[in-house]
């Protein structure tokens, strides 16, 4: 069973539809019990950084606890920027930091948020992105992003370079929706119900 | 680089799949589930869902032809007609829609445009603006509401510079000088709202060639483009999925396309 965590956060849902067009079967939980009974777990997320609050407060201890256990976790936009130290869209809000680095907003001279389908850069060796053709488009919608650190997996270019995925041990993150992305998000989705 | 994106837009009556010209005249093109997911297959980067009747005649969207939709799409799925409350934004995000779209609603009460956006992002929020300047400059074109049928007096730049402030996350901006006759996007107009704002901005109205869908992204500086007509009835003289073959081209002439999809 994959946990999918409901923080508040929204467009869980869809992620849930996903998964199961995969065959996957997967539960939409805040209870602490599910996560922690869970096989693999899904922190979804669009909107606000300081949705997380609710995150930090019942759920990051079987959240981590999951992570520890080397279960494959995946966190998608918002469930990605929560495994650095932080965003500062709400710098009160502190993240997992798992990665290093805060989140931050796209600069003055590019159109924010950054909406539609823009293509990554992969650096190779990825298990999440497992047959992934580079330059393949995603679909992004977001206004802060993450710094590129050493275990980015993926880059996209906008106002800069971001990351579009970071990877390290069994713990990924993807700042687009796959759920959302047509048959690569969809082919990232099905990677990561088989690692 | 960030593509520009390429929207299929399904106008429903009654669970049906409709196309008029100019707001009139419907004519039956199918179930939306079904050309919602062979407009997806196809190459289409979103699907727009219209229930078109549901602010005249005074319904709520049709909430099982949205779930059922969603189901089928894996793609961006927008859901607009009959949304006037944040409660009947919350039961078309449930239902599976990603964004909503709202037009007459939001020109009524415009504060609904910051409680879906506080509650669901502003990711989540598009305003839709029917405009009409008939030959007058792209300045001064008139928003429309209520299907194009009542005239609001509100101009189109300045509504859409404040749905950004209130928390907008794109224009849906449809000409209705250019709705439904297949004569080109109104680029000058799109041009307008696109350097007054700084969310992106979808052209609508008027596609009717491959060569509009150029225009309006070179001339007019769109983000995106809709079209309904023209993805369920084809482009003229093709008998290929009308969206592939557009993609194509707009690849040929140098626009950041997803393709192949």
């Amino acid at each position: 069973m994959i946990a999918i965590v409901d923080y508040g956060a929204g467009n869980i849902s869809s992620v849930k539809k996903a998964l199961e067009s995969l065959g996957g079967i997967a539960e939409v939980t805040a209870d602490p019990d599910v996560i922690a009974a869970a096989a693999r777990v899904v922190v979804p997320g669009v909107g606000h950084f300081s949705r997380c609050t609710s995150l930090n407060q019942q759920l990051r201890r079987p959240v981590l606890e999951a992570i520890t256990a080397g279960k494959p976790f995946l966190g998608i936009c918002v469930g990605m920027q929560w495994l650095f130290q932080g965003s500062t869209e709400s710098p009160e809000t502190p993240g997992a930091g798992l990665f290093a680095g805060e989140c931050s907003r796209f600069p003055d001279r590019v159109k924010s948020p950054h909406v539609g389908w823009n293509q990554v850069e992969l650096r190779g060796g990825s298990r999440l992105l497992r047959g992934v053709e580079n330059r393949s488009f995603f679909y992004y919608t977001h206004s802060y992003r993450a710094p590129v650190v050493e275990q980015t997996a993926a880059l996209t270019e906008y106002g800069g370079e971001f990351s579009a995925a970071v990877e390290r041990d069994n713990v990924y993150g993807v700042q687009f929706h796959p759920e959302k992305s047509g048959p690569a998000g969809l082919r990232i989705l099905e990677n990561f119900c088989a690692l | 680089m960030l593509s520009k994106r390429i929207i299929a837009c399904l106008d429903v009556d009654a669970g049906r799949v409709v196309k008029g010209v100019q707001f009139l005249n419907l004519r039956d093109a199918g179930d939306p589930a079904e050309l919602a997911r062979a407009h997806a297959e196809a190459g289409a980067d979103e699907i727009v869902l219209l229930d078109i009747t549901a602010t005249s005649a005074g319904r709520k969207t049709l909430i099982d032809t949205v779930r059922r939709t969603s189901q089928q799409i894996f793609v961006p799925f927008t859901v607009g007609g009959g949304i006037r409350t944040l409660d009947d934004a919350a039961e078309v995000f449930d239902a599976g829609a990603d964004k909503v779209s709202i037009n007459s609603a939001a020109v009524a009460s415009p504060g609904l445009i910051e409680e879906i956006a506080g509650r669901f992002g502003s990711q989540a929020v598009i305003v839709a603006i029917d405009a009409k300047r008939a030959n007058a400059e792209a300045g001064k074109a008139e928003v429309y509401v209520a299907g194009g049928r009542e005239r609001t007096g509100k101009k189109a730049l300045a509504w859409a510079r404040e749905a950004e402030d209130r928390g907008a996350g794109e224009i849906l901006l449809t000409s209705m000088d250019r709705d439904g006759t297949g004569s080109g996007f109104d680029c000058e107009l799109t041009a307008a709202v696109s350097d007054a704002v700084s969310i992106p901005v979808i052209a609508s109205g008027g596609a009717g060639a491959a060569q509009h869908f150029v225009e309006v992204f070179t001339a007019g500086r769109a983000d995106a483009a809709l079209a309904a007509s023209i993805f369920h009835f084809g482009l003229p003289g093709s008998a290929a999925h009308a969206i592939g073959e557009l993609k194509q081209t707009l690849v040929g002439a140098g626009i950041p396309m997803r393709w192949p999809c």
